[in-house]
């Protein structure tokens, strides 16, 4: 059992949170005028802006005939981390991120739909509090849904840590800065959670065979958790800038 | 050399001297006036110069808003809230229907692939999203920008998911309409339309792919030369017979479909017909003080409508611009309450007109 206790003898985790639950998310979309799509999503203390492009005509070197070029960039703000970072993109973590979103986000954006185009999506972690790809991947997911692009269901992405209490294991939901920085074990899941489909999974360290199966349903429970909130948020910027549109219903 | 002081209103002076940039206002100088920097305030900052009531004159206001200040811009229009569907929603059971655009069939049932409302004709279920690309539709107007110059063919950007192509047959060149197109044609297309050349087009078909061909063909289509270009949302257009107008107020407006609307001076009708020295200088014709200043009304009106998210056609537009009348300055327009005002009494006038 490596490292601090990340558990209380109340059972209550490092931030106060009981071993199930999510930070508090916020999120809005629409927050830009100049691109097709836009959101902002806040996950606890990590704050994270996407901004979506397109589709539209892809390069001649890069465009596909059967699909559409999806190309993602992540990018931390200078100020995000403790620490101040030199590079806010183009070094091998956030080209590794930006892999890694392109991955989670294909899996769920129809790009059957639109040969010879390509989507740019652009993130930027404004602060970086853990869980920086979880909610990158979740604003990425709205702003996806603002710009019109059709998907097959919301990307949600979470991640599952563990614990012990009592000798008994014990999986955290949604790993914060100080936990991820204790050293335990952190499993990232990109998901379609209303498909229960899986689209990246990721874990940073070594974990039990026995103990897999709890984290990743607890990791894919956190999912389908933020896909409840990213629902009502849709539904409430829809109901906002609904307008008088001529809809024929017949 | 630095003063920096906090304001009380959000009003921001900047004063702007070209040898002094602002990053040069480094910590050592803040500690130096024991004021510390603090979170979340601007600051007043001039130069203590000797000549500085010439700087004085460079003074400008700059407008900074609090994010908790922001103002709500939805406008109360009085229909009730359709059903919304999401991304993954099952919509109904397979059976007995079409899937249309923004629907997709997995396991023996109809799921929505955007977030909207739905749109259904007979068997046939849609779902319209909130904003999208444009999706082009033949007959259509649009206005568009040229990327590229090609064989026999031009590539013209129309906020469409694919560039729209405008064929050298397809436009109306100098000189008879019912003539062969030459080779030198060809060579003369750059003279005739070049990169970044503003154009308002038809659209003529529709490629399977989804990419639109587009023609010139008429006399009010062609080569856009004076005026302004507003970007907005293809889904805030409304579809009407006619989509070019000459407002009352001596302005003409092209509201194309692809959400581009173009605003431009009248021409003046006691030009010649056929007259083509007159003709070639309508483009570079010097534009009145009071016709760009109601240009700008023009267009700042629309951008009331749209951040309130209203429908935009020439009704609309005209209402909107009777009603920002009472704001003699046209920046003024600018301000967010008084944007929200305008789209407010819009909305009132137009709910008015459709009760009568």
């Amino acid at each position: 059992m490596p490292g601090p206790d990340l558990l209380s003898s109340q059972g209550l985790r490092l931030d106060g949170r009981r071993p199930n639950e999510l930070r508090r998310i916020r999120c809005k979309l629409g927050v830009f005028a100049q691109p097709d799509g836009s959101a902002y999503l806040e996950q606890g203390n990590t704050k994270v802006l996407a901004a979506v492009y397109g589709p539209h005509q892809a390069s001649k070197s890069k465009s596909l005939q059967d699909g559409v070029v999806v190309n993602c960039q992540y990018s931390m703000a200078t100020f995000s981390t403790g620490e101040r970072k030199n590079h806010p993109r183009g070094d091998r973590k956030s080209q590794e991120m930006s892999m890694h979103l392109r991955q989670a986000l294909t899996a769920a954006i129809k790009t059957e739909l639109y040969p010879r185009s390509q989507i740019d999506i652009y993130v930027e972690v404004l602060q970086a509090d853990g869980g920086a790809y979880c909610a990158s991947v979740n604003a990425a997911t709205l702003a996806l849904i603002d710009a019109g692009i059709p998907l097959r269901a919301y990307a949600c992405a979470c991640s599952a840590s563990m614990a012990w209490r009592n000798g008994q294991p014990e999986p955290l939901l949604d790993v914060g800065h100080v936990e991820e920085a204790a050293g335990g074990v952190v499993l990232t899941v990109a998901s379609l959670p209303s498909t229960g489909s899986i689209g990246l999974i990721e874990m940073s360290h070594r974990l039990h065979m026995d103990y897999f199966d709890v984290v990743l349903s607890r990791a894919m429970q956190g999912c389908k958790d933020i896909e409840v909130i990213l629902d009502r948020a849709v539904r409430e910027h829809l109901a906002e800038g609904w307008t008088k549109q001529d809809v024929v219903v017949i | 050399m630095f003063q920096v002081r906090k304001l009380a209103n959000l009003t921001l002076f900047v004063t702007t001297t070209p040898t002094k940039r602002y990053n040069k206002i480094n910590k050592s100088d803040c500690f130096e006036n024991s004021i510390l920097p603090v979170h979340f305030s601007v600051y007043f900052i001039f130069h203590r110069t000797k000549d500085y009531n010439s700087c004085k004159n460079m003074t400008r206001h700059v407008k900074i808003r609090l994010a908790s200040e922001r103002v709500n811009h939805s406008v109360s229009s009085n229909n009730e809230l359709p059903r919304f569907y999401t991304p993954g929603e099952v919509i109904t059971g397979m059976q007995d229907f079409m899937r249309g655009h923004g629907t997709y069939a997995e396991d023996d049932s109809l799921k929505a692939s955007v977030a909207g409302v739905m749109q259904k004709v007979n068997k046939l279920i849609c779902i319209r999203p909130l904003k999208s690309r444009y999706v082009g539709e033949i007959g259509d107007v649009v206005v568009g920008r040229v990327l590229e110059v090609q064989q026999r063919r031009w590539k013209v950007e129309t906020n469409s998911r694919l560039d729209s192509v405008l064929q050298l047959s397809s436009v109306n060149l100098p000189g008879g309409e019912l003539r062969r197109r030459s080779e030198e044609d060809e060579l003369m297309m750059r003279k005739h339309l070049q990169e970044g050349d503003l154009i308002s087009a038809e659209v003529q078909s529709v490629f399977s792919d989804g990419s639109l061909s587009l023609h010139t063909r008429s006399l009010k289509y062609g080569k856009l030369s004076q005026g302004i270009l507003i970007k907005v949302f293809p889904s805030l257009i409304k579809r009407r017979k006619n989509h070019f107008h000459n407002l009352p107020c001596g302005i003409s407006v092209i509201i194309g479909n692809n959400g581009y609307i173009w605003i431009s001076p009248q021409e003046k009708s006691n030009l010649v017909e056929g007259d083509k020295d007159e003709i070639a200088n309508v483009e570079t014709q010097t534009v009145s003080r009071s016709e760009r200043e109601t240009m700008g009304r023009v267009k700042n009106c629309i951008a009331a409508l749209v951040a309130s998210k209203m429908m935009l056609d020439d009704t609309s537009i005209m209402f909107a611009y009777e009603e920002s009348l009472k704001y003699e300055e046209v920046k003024d327009l600018l301000d967010t309450e008084a944007m929200l005002d305008v789209a407010f009494l819009t909305q009132h006038k137009i709910n008015y007109v459709d009760e009568d």
